[in-house]
């Protein structure tokens, strides 16, 4: 429901920037608070309820002990108690649309002293006291669902689950959970500050201001300080949206190119490189602060320093599918639109992340591209692989493939013809989050790119109801599926189909081998499973 | 001599390589324990407590996190809008004596928790040997600690909020000044996570009452023994923050 009420946002404002004087039927107008209200609902709903719920909360939970050989998660009701918490959170976070004044207008980010005063703007009263609550509730649902996959994963392993035999996908959740769990009681934290300087009158965050020429009863508060706690857990949250699909992407390359994973240690070292590097890295959010050159050159070489486990592990995609016998299904296209999408989005990052480049495409289209592409659409497409991959265990039956090669062509194309564009509308001064740009002279000439990528975002999305249809149909329609049907190795694949309410239905698995082991020589079969009898390691 | 032990086996599970020492054969069940496929004590006990050291990291960043801003804070100028001068506004706010009282109270309260601790395990100890017929675990006096314990818990919250009275009787509201904002900000936020081991004391006194196993319930009190104590260590680091560090 998140997802679409976020895609709804999005076209929302891609109809307005091309067209800022038409009226919407229901809405009527969108004038420039309400279009950056849509920015804000759009960047807030989507990195929270869709980028950092679905593939940890939503597979994780069901995956995870199915894979380490669990009966289910450490502490169930904690489990169902985060679902609900989390529910509770986006249902706070959609009233925001309905209470006097509407929803917030202050960014994803929420950058005070905008959002840490009930007068700054329409939104900013009664809506922007809910959007931090939401965010406060899905901090605590969270932190009850990091808890549990942190003690599952290192508590119930089955028996000959060793730490390094455990498939890519439980190390991308295990470090995810980490990574919430030292970052969400931060912006807890930052919340609770900015709650208290919008209805208690302190100053954390609010400097001395004046509005309408009248001066507030805030003073010496650090706007600066609120970046500070924000970027402290928004740089880890990229990594929180795109692990879990990283972890997908490398099991899915693995089994569809029937190749054991390239480098396996690598990959796990990369992993936990990543998450330890996004924590060292914040700064380069606020190069546009004013922070002295010698912080941010710090914080700009630790942010190329995160290119090197990201290329490693780019690096041993592209070796697992070298000389594979590659099998094009479903997933593996997602998953091979995946590194398309890691490389293509990624490769900006560098630019970024250097201070003098960043102070020039800071403002522009072209930071929306980057991080919609790396962060957005990438961990998407992780989580459409993922629903391809595992639809067959968890339903019993196959998803229509010809409807899901139609899906992933639109989604890849649609992709790339709206996100690349957006580099060039960035490069060529285009500036962000301004509501009506299309009278502005010097921008004339950038018009026909902006129509160009609202029509593909029209279309795309248009895609995304073929994975609609295809996903109810395959429910009931689908052709049946048998326990195994992709010849995969890891445990859920050795489970009854849909698996059990115990997983393993009274049966405790045992593990002998390593998660990966594809055309193993000798072997009856090209694939031997977790649980079969030990093999000599074929590498 | 036989010897009575309730606590888990060590157990090196996490290391990585290639020759790990494997995880032992664990079970299911709810977090009550409850139902088919349930695990052994020793192994329920350190999922728990595995479970609560991993909580207790969030609370610890929050904590951090706040002590980041009090420095901060406490470090910035601001403009006053009389002189046109830069100025500091941080008015240390002194802090009202029955704060140590408290403190006391609450150091306390550790204790008999700690000792709540040791009577159910000594308790869940005896149980196996009291079952065999002749073998008997002596009449001694039970006092109540996880009572007590509660009662000390909630001495310390009314303490804590009579002392919010003091100060605001001494004029320092919350926005009287960035200090006296972090004084109650910090001791509130401490008093919400304090309030959070007062219930889960009153669902281990419901467990008794509701004749839920004993081992249960001294899985319950074990759990939170460790958060009380970590309570306390946050209390202390709390008003040495606000007493030094001011």
């Amino acid at each position: 429901m998140a997802v679409f009420v976020g895609m709804f946002l999005s076209l929302l404002m891609r109809i307005h920037l091309v067209a800022p004087t038409a009226a919407l039927p229901l809405l009527g107008d969108i004038k420039p608070e309400m279009y950056l209200t849509l920015v804000t609902m759009h960047g807030t709903i989507m990195v929270f309820f869709v980028l950092t719920t679905a593939p940890q909360g939503g597979f994780g939970n069901y995956f995870l002990p199915i894979q380490i050989g669990a009966p289910d998660m450490a502490f169930p009701v904690l489990n169902m108690l985060s679902f609900w918490t989390t529910f509770l959170g986006f249902i706070v976070m959609i009233a925001a649309f309905f209470v006097a004044g509407g929803a917030p207008l202050h960014g994803w980010t929420g950058y005070a002293p905008l959002s840490a005063m009930q007068s700054t703007g329409p939104g900013e009263g009664l809506g922007a006291d809910l959007w931090i609550i939401s965010i406060a509730i899905f901090c605590i649902g969270a932190l009850m669902g990091a808890l549990n996959f942190i003690t599952t994963t290192l508590d119930m392993r089955a028996k000959g689950m060793t730490m390094m035999r455990m498939p890519l996908t439980v190390w991308a959740w295990f470090v995810t959970a980490i990574l919430g769990l030292l970052a969400f009681g931060v912006l807890l934290s930052a919340g609770i500050l900015l709650l208290m300087d919008r209805n208690l009158g302190t100053s954390f965050f609010v400097p001395l201001v004046t509005i309408n020429g009248q001066l507030t009863g805030h003073r010496g508060g650090s706007p600066l300080l609120w970046q500070h706690l924000f970027w402290f857990f928004g740089h880890p949250e990229v990594y929180i949206a795109i692990l879990p699909a990283m972890g997908m992407c490398s099991q899915l390359l693995s089994v569809f190119s029937r190749k054991p994973i390239f480098g396996y240690k690598a990959m796990v070292y990369a992993i936990l490189a990543i998450g330890f590097l996004g924590f060292m890295v914040w700064g380069h959010h606020m190069f546009m602060s004013g922070m002295s050159p010698y912080t941010a050159f710090a914080f700009s070489i630790m942010t190329m320093g995160i290119g090197v486990p990201s290329a490693i592990k780019t690096f041993n995609w592209l070796g697992t599918l070298m000389r594979g016998r590659i099998r094009f299904t479903s997933p593996m296209l997602f998953a091979i639109g995946f590194v398309s999408l890691f490389v293509s989005g990624g490769i900006s990052g560098p630019f970024l992340a250097q201070p003098v480049l960043d102070i020039q495409l800071h403002d522009t289209y072209f930071v929306p591209a980057h991080f919609h592409l790396i962060m957005g659409v990438a961990s998407i497409f992780g989580i459409f692989a993922a629903t391809y991959y595992w639809f067959p265990k968890m339903f019993g039956r196959m998803m229509n493939e010809s409807m899901a090669r139609w899906h992933f062509w639109f989604s890849f194309i649609g992709t790339y013809a709206i996100f690349m564009p957006m580099h060039y509308l960035g490069m060529a001064g285009m500036p962000r989050r301004y509501s009506q740009l299309t009278e502005v002279t010097y921008l004339h000439g950038l018009v026909p790119l902006q129509k160009f990528i609202t029509y593909a975002a029209f279309v795309t999305i248009a895609g995304q109801l073929i994975f609609l249809v295809n996903l109810f149909w395959s429910m009931f329609k689908g052709k049946r599926a048998s326990d195994n049907p992709w010849e995969a190795t890891t445990l859920e694949w050795t489970t009854a189909t849909p698996p059990p309410h115990d997983n393993f239905g009274g049966h405790t698995p045992v593990v002998h081998n390593g998660p990966y082991e594809y055309s193993v020589p000798g072997a009856p079969r090209d694939y031997v499973m977790q649980s079969d009898p030990e093999i000599e390691p074929a590498h | 001599m036989a010897t009575f032990s309730t606590t888990a086996v060590e157990d090196p599970r996490i290391s990585l390589g290639d020759h790990d020492i494997l995880p032992p054969i664990r079970g299911g069940g709810g977090d009550d324990g409850s139902g088919p496929g349930l695990p052994d004590y020793a192994t329920r006990l350190r999922r728990a407590r595995l479970g609560l050291l991993v909580a207790l990291t969030p609370v610890l960043m929050l904590f951090v996190s706040f002590t980041s801003a009090y420095v901060v804070r406490q470090g910035l100028p601001t403009l006053d809008p009389r002189t046109n001068a830069l100025v500091r506004d941080w008015i240390p706010v002194t802090l009202p004596k029955l704060l140590l009282i408290n403190t006391g109270v609450l150091i306390l309260s550790s204790v008999f928790m700690e000792l709540a601790r040791w009577q159910i395990k000594r308790q869940a100890t005896l149980a196996s040997a009291t079952s065999t017929p002749g073998v008997s675990a002596g009449d001694r006096i039970k006092i109540p600690w996880l009572f007590l314990t509660m009662a000390l818990g909630l001495a310390f919250l009314f303490g804590q909020w009579t002392a919010w009275r003091q100060l605001a009787a001494n004029g320092f509201y919350v926005a009287t000044t960035p200090s006296s904002s972090f004084v109650y900000l910090l001791t509130g936020t401490h008093a919400v996570h304090l309030m959070g081991g007062v219930l889960a004391l009153l669902v281990a006194g419901i467990a008794s009452l509701l004749r839920r196993s004993l081992a249960t319930r001294s899985i319950v009190v074990d759990v939170t023994a460790w958060y009380w104590h970590f309570m306390a260590a946050l209390w202390i680091y709390i008003l040495c923050l606000l007493e030094f560090a001011s």
